[in-house]
């Protein structure tokens, strides 16, 4: 009887004790705390070409910020395609990095979890105030009416990068200023296997951030001024079509290229496959496929007519990465000093040139190394003919439904479907009707 | 911890035994504790394992149902607890088949059954036909028996990925062979989008899971006594009424099972068609466990998302039982 009981005692504690280590990990605490002053996470996107040359670009910095601060900083470089589920996970479980880079377009979707902390006028302070970086950066922060929900770290721009031999080959002088100069030039170089331009059908992101300036040449949005989804709207529909015609009426862009989503369309214009290529921040990775610099030139991405500008001359996204700090981190103090060293002067340029990103802070921009006539255009863009993406709670469902049905169509038109304004509705009328209801 | 419990375990066993072997020596009441103590001992010691089977499988479940109720979007991840109840809401927007998110839920799920009962079919058959093929020894069995297994052994990533490589449009090795070197099509065509993705999935799942079906049978095909095809011989009997006549009929208790593994994993399979096609599904190829998965991660709508899976989970669990009572009551009749 003794030994039953004995066993017994002995099973429900062996089992309470696997139920407790099982559920050890769940003590989250809703604010962030000092409770491991000497050590920090930071989950860096992907800037450069790959993973592994992102760790060597950071690493010495990380060590340097080690020295003066006594902080070890464990770095993990996120591919793409990964982040947002990452840090998606990390906000429903409070477990996650101290430090963090965003897609600037996902800061208003990701400020809605709550899982960032909001930087009010006294965390600014701690970095040296917020007039130290570039409006069109902080426009790409968080919704308008909150504390912005990260701080900007590098700023891109799109540019048009053409390939000058292909151009001059097919008697193209001048880098096209408008679509229709595009599609002509498009079409005198599209013949023999080479193409005019190259896309990222596959990539929804990649499909919104054009259809996004389309739209806007067009005069359109895909908000309306309170948030609400409105993806059908004449012009919405205009642009999408304007988009995808490139390979669907015009033929200047290889069917292939439907399902790139690997960023092959850069290895493509990088190996004289295609001419042209309408990318942020192209020059590191160009170079890291073998293409010479002065074999390309960078122009403003084209617009409908006249010169880029505000309005329906806008050419590009607001793109870039804001660096943001969970709110669940154990060394919040720590982790602010990391955003400070991060948005220093020294540090901006010594990234943003390992990046050929553009630096969001003031004084870094004004430095020489950003004056090449390929990072004035990148500049110019952002500074005047440059919009941030809607920084609503639902942008980041957007860029996945509508990106879909940009995706869906290129499909369409690789396969030889007709793409017509009706097909172009219907697919974002799907879309529409996906978007949360609230 | 455990060799302790292991040893205090196993001392009222030996101490039962014991008792067992010297029946009579007791009598009245002392006679009804050890009984109680025989039945109860086998359930004392599973009591640990059931308590873990409780955490690993069932709480995740309840809490899955709990969120199926809730309207748990971005604006609560954090706080699940805060997130306001839906009532059925979830439930009516997913079978709502007027609606798009409901017509989009039945498109994936007759997609699902179709690209099922195809796949589960031609890996049964594949798997089958080889495994009957090599049941007579000859010189490289064993090699080509190792062989087939290796789609079955590989990592499903790095299995699929490679498939991804070969159905690309521009360097695949698919059209290299199809369109470049036979010239089957007038044009290169598309795996990875449109239409034929469909086919494309089929083709790996089915390259990936025939080897399983394989696997089985084999094992089955050694129980069957070699006298009867023997006998069958015999009586004039040829390869196919052998295999009619006895083979079949003596793997049916393995097929029954096989079939209906290979029907759950096949349904619920997430990983080839998120790895072929990444996160957005071409509608051909639409799987249930990516739509859903899209439902919850990509629309940040994890109570929809849910509430289809839990959709899902009765259909599995009817599906499952009817097949069970039908096959349970056809084999009765043919024991007796």
């Amino acid at each position: 009887m003794r030994s039953i009981r004995a066993a017994a005692t002995g099973a429900v504690i062996l089992s309470l004790a696997l139920t407790a280590t099982a559920c050890g990990g769940g003590s989250t605490t809703d604010g962030g705390s000092n409770d491991s002053p000497k050590e920090l996470t930071y989950w860096a996107s992907n800037q450069g070409a790959s993973v592994e040359i992102d760790k060597k670009v950071l690493q010495p910095e990380l060590d340097k910020f080690e020295k003066q601060t006594g902080i070890k900083v464990k770095l993990e470089v996120v591919p793409w395609s990964d982040l947002l589920n990452r840090i998606l996970t990390a906000a429903t479980s409070g477990q996650g990095p101290d430090v963090l880079n965003i897609g600037n377009t996902w800061s208003a979707s990701l400020q809605a979890t709550g899982a960032l902390m909001p930087w009010d006028a006294k965390a600014f302070d701690r970095i040296g105030g917020k007039d130290r970086f570039v409006d069109s950066a902080l426009g790409s922060t968080g919704a308008e009416d909150q504390d912005p929900a990260a701080v900007p770290l590098y700023s891109m721009a799109y540019a048009l990068y053409y390939n000058k031999q292909m151009l001059a080959d097919a008697g193209v002088d001048a880098p096209p200023v408008t679509w229709d100069e595009l599609v002509a030039a498009g079409k005198k170089v599209s013949k023999g296997g080479k193409w005019g331009i190259g896309m990222e059908g596959s990539n929804p992101s990649e499909n919104i951030h054009h259809a996004f300036v389309f739209a806007q040449q067009h005069g359109a949005d895909f908000f309306t001024a309170d948030g609400k989804p409105d993806f059908t709207n004449d012009g919405a529909v205009t642009a999408v079509k304007q988009y995808v015609d490139l390979m669907a009426k015009d033929k200047i862009i290889a069917p292939g290229n439907a399902e790139y989503a690997q960023n092959q369309s850069v290895s493509d214009f990088a190996k004289g496959k295609t001419a042209m290529l309408l990318w942020q921040s192209a020059s590191a990775n160009l170079k890291s496929q073998g293409m010479a610099d002065d074999s390309y030139g960078i122009a403003p991405v084209p617009v409908q007519s006249g010169t880029p500008g505000a309005g329906k001359q806008v050419n590009s996204m607001v793109a870039g990465i804001n660096l943001a700090v969970f709110k669940n981190s154990d060394n919040i103090d720590g982790a602010t000093d990391f955003v400070k060293f991060m948005t220093s002067d020294a540090e901006q340029k010594i990234l943003n040139t390992a990046y050929s990103s553009i630096p969001p802070v003031k004084a870094a921009q004004e430095d020489a190394a950003f004056n090449s006539p390929a990072n004035s255009v990148l500049k110019d863009t952002l500074a005047q003919s440059a919009v941030a993406l809607p920084q609503v709670p639902d942008e980041s469902q957007f860029e996945t439904a509508v990106g879909t049905a940009i995706k869906d169509l290129f499909a369409d038109a690789a396969g030889g479907r007709e793409v017509t304004t009706a097909s172009v509705e219907a697919a974002l009328t799907k879309a529409q009707q996906q978007m949360p209801k609230k | 911890m455990s060799p302790d419990t292991a040893m205090t375990a196993t001392a009222p066993a030996a101490e039962a035994a014991a008792r067992k072997t010297s029946p009579g020596a007791e009598h009245g009441p002392r006679r009804r504790t050890g009984r109680i103590r025989r039945i109860g001992l086998p359930y004392l010691l599973l009591l640990p394992a059931l308590l873990l089977e409780l955490l690993v499988h069932l709480v995740p479940m309840v809490i899955g149902i709990v969120m199926s109720f809730k309207e748990l979007t971005q604006f609560y991840i954090r706080d699940w607890g805060a997130a306001p109840w839906a009532g059925l809401d979830n439930y009516k927007v997913s079978v709502d088949f007027d609606a798009p998110v409901g017509q989009a839920l039945l498109h994936s799920f007759f997609v699902t059954l179709a690209f099922t009962v195809l796949s589960v079919g031609l890996c049964w058959l594949i798997g089958t036909a080889a495994a009957i093929f090599m049941q007579d020894t000859f010189r490289g069995r064993g090699l080509l028996r190792a062989l087939f297994l290796v789609p079955y052994a590989l990592p499903v990533y790095a299995a699929v990925i490679t498939w991804v490589f070969m159905f690309q449009h521009d360097n695949g090795l698919v059209n290299h062979v199809l369109h470049d070197q036979l010239g089957l099509t007038d044009k290169p065509s598309f795996w990875l989008i449109g239409d034929n993705s469909f086919f494309a999935l089929l083709t790996v799942s089915v390259w990936k899971g025939w080897p399983f079906a394989f696997l089985i049978v084999m094992a089955g095909l050694q129980n069957i006594p070699r006298e009867l095809y023997e006998a069958a011989a015999l009586d004039g009997a040829g390869m196919i009424q052998q295999v009619r006549r006895i083979t079949l009929p003596s793997l049916r208790p393995v097929n029954q099972v096989l079939v209906l593994v290979l029907f759950l994993w096949t349904f619920n399979d997430f990983n080839t068609p998120f790895v072929l096609f990444g996160r957005t599904a071409p509608e051909a190829a639409d799987l249930i466990s990516v739509h859903i998965y899209q439902a919850s991660f990509v629309t940040w709508n994890f109570g929809t998302g849910s509430a289809m899976s839990v959709l899902l989970l009765l259909f599995l669990l009817v599906v499952t039982g009817v097949y069970l009572v039908f096959t349970s009551r056809q084999r009765r009749p043919s024991h007796g």
